[in-house]
């Protein structure tokens, strides 16, 4: 699907996420979890090389990114884009931009929902003056405001302090109730456990998808770690 | 206290005042007789109105105009003096010479605007000489318009010198229509306890040329410096930009940052000069070149833009 150097980075990716379905990846560092993030978006250096990529009945393997985001994906970077200069407000509602204009009421609502202040972050820049926390919460913030058919997550979770966990469940949650399928892609079994299904992927390939709890237990106790073992991934699976 | 009033032809007020506008002023400002104000349109001074505690002197001269301005001793104008500087036809020379006093204790926020809408063959010189006396301040922000031609040399030249105590704040912006060629030379002389901040934020196109330098020589104890530049050039557009700080005294400090965007065909070289001769100076410099960040770009996309309002948004962040 994905070389680089003659490596191919993800080669057996087989995934289906249902419609408002959460769905969680799980896999070990370097599995391609990112890298199948950026395929899905498609990012420059990610094109899609083979096999389809079938959103809403329609391949777009061949669309830009920007043509995807308006089919309704959007992806929250692992780290996100410092933009010096550009307000709180403003990049809130550049994702807003297909639904309508946003009110200021739904800017403080998506500011709520990742636990920011409105009044204190609103008129900030998302720059270097916010810490790598903040700028996730607003990462997170901005694919709220956005409403899309497909929110893909990459680790959520790193990077915010783990009390907020539960807040990560919940608007992971409130983007299903509010009609988004979510791809979210961790390591925390809370999240996996509040999602719908998982997959497990190991050296660019989905293992296996299922019941989330069964996955990220079979991913604990039964994933050979990658770098003590020199044959093809399916060994890991004795 | 001084109250000039100049009128003349009323229709060179009227273009002024579009002029004004164009440049991102509010023309209002300049007809209210409760603020400070002065206006020049080409060699002639269109409004010169002092309020209490300011000195305006204005003296016409062949291609300009002489001004010279004093903040007295211990006054702090409460409300922003609004320059207004330009030449509405399309070609002319206009050469500002201006000096400036803030007396010790004063402080006084001015905010300039520069207007050449029209320009296909204008040169516009402004050579300040400025001293900021002890523990007075000014603020100076300058935003200049060229018009859509590029055929205008603008040529600002000044000389700060900072005494005891005293601040200078500065923000140099040219951002929408043409540069034309710009060759900005800001020279800082910094005493014990100083602080200046010097900005200067463009964007050039085409076949802009930007040159910029700036220097700042900390000769005091515990003189205080930053000189900022963000710069973003297109087509075929060059930048040069040169900024010196110069730590001479015990505990001063001085950082100078500059940050380049490249689109297109354009070159832009950037040169931090670090000079430190007293072993309990620290000045320190960053300088980055590069395209539009590419992780910006793409997330701005995946929220539903076009790369090129993308990178549009990114770059007008950068030189807000
Ligand atoms: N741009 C790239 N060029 C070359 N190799 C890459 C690039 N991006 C990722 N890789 C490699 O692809 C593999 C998967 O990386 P990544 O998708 O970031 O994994 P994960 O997100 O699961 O930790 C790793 O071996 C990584 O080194
Ligand atoms: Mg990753």
């Amino acid at each position: 699907m994905l070389s680089r150097d003659g490596k191919r980075i993800l080669r057996g990716v087989n995934l289906e996420v249902g419609d408002q379905e959460i769905h969680s990846i799980i896999g070990a560092n370097g599995a391609g979890k990112s890298t199948l993030a950026y395929t899905l978006m498609g990012l420059q250096g990610y094109e899609h090389e083979e096999g389809s990529l079938i959103f809403d009945g329609e391949d777009i393997a061949k669309l830009s990114i920007t043509e995807r985001a308006r089919k309704g994906i959007t992806l929250a970077w692992q780290e996100p884009a410092r933009f010096e200069g550009l307000k709180v407000r403003d990049y809130l509602a550049i994702g807003a931009k297909g639904n309508g204009d946003i009110t200021e009421e739904e800017l403080k609502d998506a500011l709520k929902k990742v636990d920011l202040k409105p009044e204190k972050y609103l008129d900030r820049e998302v720059g270097e003056a916010l810490s790598g926390g903040e700028r996730k919460r607003i990462e997170l913030a901005s694919i709220i405001t956005m409403r899309p058919k497909l929110a893909i997550l990459d680790e959520p979770d790193s990077g915010i302090d783990v009390v907020s966990l539960k807040e990560i469940v919940a608007l992971i949650q409130a983007l299903k109730e509010n009609g988004s399928s979510v791809l979210v892609i961790t390591h925390r079994e809370e999240i996996a456990a509040a999602s719908d299904k998982a997959s497990l992927m190991c050296e660019g390939a989905i293992l296996r998808s299922g019941d989330p709890l069964e996955i990220s237990e079979f991913f604990k106790n039964r994933c050979i770690p990658c770098d003590s073992r020199v044959s093809p991934p399916k060994a890991a699976l004795q | 206290m001084t109250q000039i009033t100049i009128s003349t032809l009323s229709s060179e007020i009227e273009d002024m005042d579009a002029a004004y506008s164009a440049a991102g002023g509010d023309a209002a400002i300049l007809h209210k007789h409760e603020l400070a104000s002065l206006v020049i349109s080409g060699s002639k001074v269109l409004n010169a109105n002092g309020t209490e505690g300011i000195v305006l002197e204005t003296q016409e001269t062949e291609h300009g105009v002489d001004v010279k301005m004093i903040i007295k001793k211990g006054y702090k104008i409460p409300l922003p003096v609004h320059l207004c500087f330009g030449l509405i036809p399309e070609d002319g020379l206009q050469e500002i010479k201006m000096n400036f006093v803030a007396e010790e204790d004063s402080a006084v926020e001015l905010i300039a605007h520069c207007t050449f809408p029209n320009a296909m063959k204008v040169i516009h010189r402004m050579d300040a000489q400025m001293v900021i006396g002890k523990n007075a301040s000014l603020k100076y922000t300058e935003t200049h318009f060229h018009g859509p031609h590029g055929g205008i040399e603008v040529i600002p030249k000044a000389n700060i010198k900072i005494e005891e105590g005293g601040s200078y704040y500065t923000n140099f912006s040219l951002v929408s229509g043409r540069v034309g060629y710009l060759e900005f030379d800001y020279t800082v002389e910094a005493k014990k306890d100083a602080v200046c901040e010097l900005v200067t934020k463009v964007y050039g196109k085409k076949d802009d040329k930007i040159k910029i330098l700036e220097k700042v020589s900390l000769n005091g104890e515990n003189a205080r410096s930053v000189i900022k530049s963000r710069l973003a050039i297109t087509d075929d557009a060059v930048s040069e930009f040169r900024g010196i700080t110069e730590g001479r005294a015990p505990r001063a400090r001085g950082h100078v940052d500059c940050m380049e965007v490249i689109q297109g065909n354009a070159k832009a070289e950037a040169i931090p000069i670090v000079r430190v001769d007293n072993p309990l100076a620290k000045v320190t410099h960053e300088a980055a070149i590069g395209c539009v960040d590419k992780k910006e770009v793409e997330t701005l996309m995946a929220r539903g833009l076009e790369e090129d309002d993308a990178i549009d948004i990114i770059v007008k962040g950068m030189l807000a």
